[in-house]
């Protein structure tokens, strides 16, 4: 090709230097239909996204694997220097909780009795997985994270994500081995939650800050500073009393929640499978904190 | 003949390097490093690493590669679908017409046209996913992530530039 005459090569330039440009207008256009098909958010979109990133899950879970490791090193560490003080909060903790568990026990007791009484149906508990963060996105504008747990472990879309310190968010795209779940945080999460002894109706609203948002209160309803903020099970997306946060911020702009979950430790999240409303979450110590959050 | 398919495999693989190297380092962006606060900020290391292959080089890096990586990552972060990739091609673009002024630059100068570039890639990043949001974004994440990208630009270099003389050729 480049041996012909040099008329040819005069010829062949111009056409291959339109074809580069070409190609490249191609890419942009390319480009910007799949935001307009983003846009869209169609089913397509997200069997895609859920393709992708069940590919990537073993690599993803390869990497973060000395992450991890090195994380639960430093960790050990500092608990090895606070091993006394731990355990003295731990023996205080064990026996509060023990009280706790009596009264639980008592309540189940009661609720049965009562159940049996009023000829309720009995309802199924709650199914707990459990799966490992392997992905973090970052960025400016998601607060995503992915997880090793797919449809086949149970997992669908919709439900709630859990730390042991309490709610993280839920399930927003379930692959077959992955899943991505959508945090309290990011833009797109809304929460039916309650607020206070008052249980006041709101929606937790993220916005890409780490503290988000309450909107849509109950008017007349009054909100401090410290108020523990748990989930409503309102819209029957999430079961009831899940610990959320608590609010740190009252002013006439706006109202904000500090999760009580630690976003840069989460190793592990448990996906709440939640078909019909259970009676008693296993009880948490936030959540024993708060007895008029958790008990009624 | 044998010899001859092993070259020729060993030369394909040398010419896939930058593209490998690049799509690893999209995903080394999402490994959970379990820093506070470093999510928010995690530099953009796919634009680091175009910007580098397309001024050293351009052969290496062609357009469609630069769309497959951004389609990827932007499949992957699940954030807006073809903002990423739309400012990867521009940003593939803008340094491909200005090739000439690469020639000779020195790596300070190279790195001060990235500090402009960079901005430039997170505005219109930041412009798109608010027009797909439909409201105006907070920007002020965007800009620590864009600090942290220029901040982290001479390290990657450097390994770019080990990579180039002991890999690519």
């Amino acid at each position: 090709m480049k041996k012909s005459s040099g008329q040819a090569l005069h010829v062949a330039a111009p056409i291959r230097a339109w074809a580069q440009r070409f190609a490249f207008l191609f890419l942009v256009v390319a480009a910007f239909a799949l935001m307009l098909l983003g846009k869209a958010d169609t089913l397509l979109v997200e069997r895609v996204r859920t393709t992708v990133t069940d590919a990537m899950a073993p690599v993803l879970e390869i990497l973060a694997r000395p992450v991890d490791t090195i994380g639960d090193m430093v960790e050990q560490a500092q608990e090895l220097t606070e091993l006394r003080a731990d355990n003295a909060e731990l023996r205080r903790d064990n026996e509060r909780l023990r009280n706790w568990q009596t009264a639980a026990q008592k309540l189940e007791a009661e609720n049965a009795a009562l159940r049996e009484l009023s000829r309720l149906t009995v309802e199924p508990g709650t199914r707990f997985v459990t799966a490992r963060v392997i992905g973090d996105p970052g960025g400016a504008f998601v607060r995503s994270v992915l997880v090793n747990g797919g449809s086949r472990d149970g997992l669908a879309k919709g439900q709630a994500a859990l730390t042991s310190d309490g709610l993280a968010g839920r399930v927003a795209e379930v692959g077959q081995r992955s899943a991505r779940v959508l945090l309290l945080t990011d833009i797109n999460s809304r929460v039916p939650i309650l607020v206070g002894k008052a249980r006041d109706r709101a929606i937790l609203a993220g916005d890409n800050t780490n503290q988000p948002r309450l909107l849509y209160l109950t008017p007349g309803s009054e909100i401090r500073q410290g108020d523990q903020v748990v989930t409503s099970g309102h819209g029957g997306v999430f079961p009831p009393g899940l610990p959320v946060g608590v609010v740190v911020l009252v002013d006439e702009t706006a109202m904000r929640v500090q999760p009580f979950v630690s976003w840069a430790h989460m190793e592990y999240v448990r996906l709440v499978d939640y078909e019909l409303p259970g009676i008693l979450l296993p009880a948490s110590p936030r959540q024993a904190r708060v007895p008029s959050g958790a008990a009624r | 003949m044998n010899q001859n398919v092993w070259t020729r495999l060993d030369v394909a693989a040398r010419g896939m390097s930058p593209f490998a190297f690049t799509l690893f380092l999209v995903v080394l962006a999402m490994v959970p490093f379990q820093v506070p606060g470093l999510s928010a900020v995690v530099p953009s290391l796919g634009l680091i690493a175009i910007y580098f292959w397309v001024i050293h080089r351009p052969d290496l890096m062609p357009a469609w590669a630069v769309f497959l990586i951004g389609v990827i990552q932007d499949l992957l972060s699940g954030a807006y679908l073809g903002v990423g990739t739309m400012v990867l091609l521009l940003v593939w673009l803008a340094v491909a017409a200005q090739r000439r002024v690469f020639g000779n630059a020195s790596f300070m100068l190279v790195w001060a046209i990235f500090v402009i570039v960079a901005a430039g890639a997170q505005l219109l990043a930041w412009l798109f996913s608010s027009m797909i949001a439909g409201f105006v974004l907070d920007a002020w994440p965007l800009f620590f992530q864009y600090l942290t990208t220029v901040a982290i630009y001479p390290c990657l270099a450097w390994l770019f530039v080990q990579t180039q003389r002991g890999f690519v050729r």
